[in-house]
């Protein structure tokens, strides 16, 4: 009979959304646990961290600031530019880019199936997270929201193997899925024929066309393109920008279209 | 009753340091050889304890793992649940085998749980294509006898009463 109820449960969470609810019951649930198995190791890099040089602070400080005023110099042009790309839009009345808010969420220190790409992160339906919301960091996409509970959130990478995003080539325009590899450092771009112009070094961005991600947010770099005699189509290896397996931190990221408030009041029915 | 059916508060705490064991990250390949600690636990308990811990408490742990690790509801619950029923039915045997051998029955025990996860993973999603994915038959073996020692020791301790 156990054995009857557990195929049910599967059948149904698999299939159907059905037990997104019951997820997320036992998900906050269980948050303490993972809680608890990630404090004493926060705080043991806290006490490292106190600890360090202060010759070492100071020249991390100095670090900061002059990057800081790099990027806020930076910053100064992009808004000038921002504006005049959406006038130009408007003149050529194509629809303005959506801005976007990002929110910081820090990773929990806990193991998940080492066979799978994922992440835990603290944040969850009550700071606004939506299953499917785009993730990134500083330095390019990280995934998605695989589902979200109450109080924490599960995001899948885009190494994992079953992650499939759609990119352009910067360069070149050209379309493709980057697929994950189940490594963190690789990804793989699958049926590009050989006639294509792609080399390695090539940056690749997100296209926006699956919908998920908005588009232009950089994905990873191209790190061999390879021909193999025979094979109908190039064998192509990526490397993410974003440190899918080094970040403390994450970002996510709200699109302010009407999209995440039209999917929270279908999850609410 | 419920004194009868609520679990005893050391058989909890036991479950719970074992899941937490299996979400404490391990770095980099060792996180292939962390032992099934779960089923351990479960294993030992349902042996001293077979007509309070069973299945149905294997059930409601395996339902709180897939939890934990993001699995599809019921997975590891149902394999749980089968090790469970298999340690009931060899429980009074499993007891009088010197702790070596009841290693070598653990190991079968992971073995058969793996096999289980990998067919219900094939169906529902990613199977894991590495040798690394039958690790943890290896390492729960290892790790039975000081598992085996430590729970008896607690049984010994606080559960003399219970049968």
């Amino acid at each position: 009979m156990v054995i009857v109820l557990a195929l049910a449960l599967m059948a149904l969470d698999h299939r159907f959304y059905q037990l997104q609810t019951l997820r997320s019951v036992l998900a906050t649930v269980a948050y303490p646990l993972q809680v608890a198995v990630d404090t004493p190791i926060r705080l043991g890099t806290r006490v490292l961290e106190s600890f360090s040089h202060h010759e070492q602070l100071v020249l991390e400080n100095r670090l900061l600031r002059s990057e800081l005023l790099e990027l806020r110099a930076r910053q100064l042009r992009f808004d000038a530019v921002q504006a005049e790309n959406d006038r130009l839009r408007t003149l050529l009345h194509t629809a303005t880019q959506a801005p976007e808010r990002v929110q910081i969420a820090k990773l929990l220190a806990v193991d998940l199936d080492p066979f799978r790409q994922q992440i835990v992160i603290n944040k969850g339906r009550r700071d606004g997270v939506y299953s499917g919301q785009p993730v990134i960091d500083a330095h390019g996409v990280i995934g998605q929201v695989l589902s979200a509970n109450w109080t924490s959130s599960t995001a899948l990478l885009i190494s994992d193997p079953g992650h499939a995003l759609p990119v352009i080539v910067a360069r070149t325009g050209l379309r493709s899925l980057a697929e994950g590899s189940g490594n963190p450092r690789r990804l793989h771009l699958r049926h590009v024929p050989p006639q294509e112009d792609i080399e390695a070094g090539d940056l690749l961005l997100t296209s926006g066309l699956g919908g998920r991600f908005p588009a232009d947010y950089p994905v990873a770099r191209i790190v061999s393109v390879e021909h193999r005699p025979g094979a109908p189509f190039l064998a192509i290896a990526a490397e993410p920008l974003a440190a899918l397996d080094r970040s403390r931190e994450v970002l996510l990221l709200w699109t302010d279209d009407s999209q995440p408030e039209a999917f929270r009041e279908h999850a609410l029915e | 009753m419920s004194s009868r059916t609520a679990l005893p508060v050391p058989v909890l705490l036991s479950l719970l340091t074992a899941l937490s064991l299996t979400i404490v990250p391990l770095p980099g390949s060792l996180a292939y050889a962390r032992p099934e600690w779960v089923l351990m636990v479960l294993v030992y308990w349902g042996m001293a304890f077979p007509r309070r811990i069973g299945i149905a408490t294997a059930f409601l742990s395996g339902l709180f793992l897939d939890v934990l690790q993001n699995h599809v509801l019921g997975q590891n619950a149902l394999t749980l649940a089968a090790a469970m029923f298999i340690v009931l039915q060899i429980h009074p045997r499993m007891r009088v085998y010197p702790v070596w051998q009841q290693s070598v029955v653990v190991a079968f025990l992971v073995a058969f749980v793996l096999v289980l996860n990998i067919w219900i993973l094939g169906t529902t999603g990613y199977p894991p294509e590495s040798a690394l994915y039958w690790l943890p038959i290896l390492t729960s073996a290892v790790f039975w006898p000081p598992i085996y020692h430590l729970l008896r020791d607690t049984r010994r301790r606080w559960l003399l009463h219970l049968t």
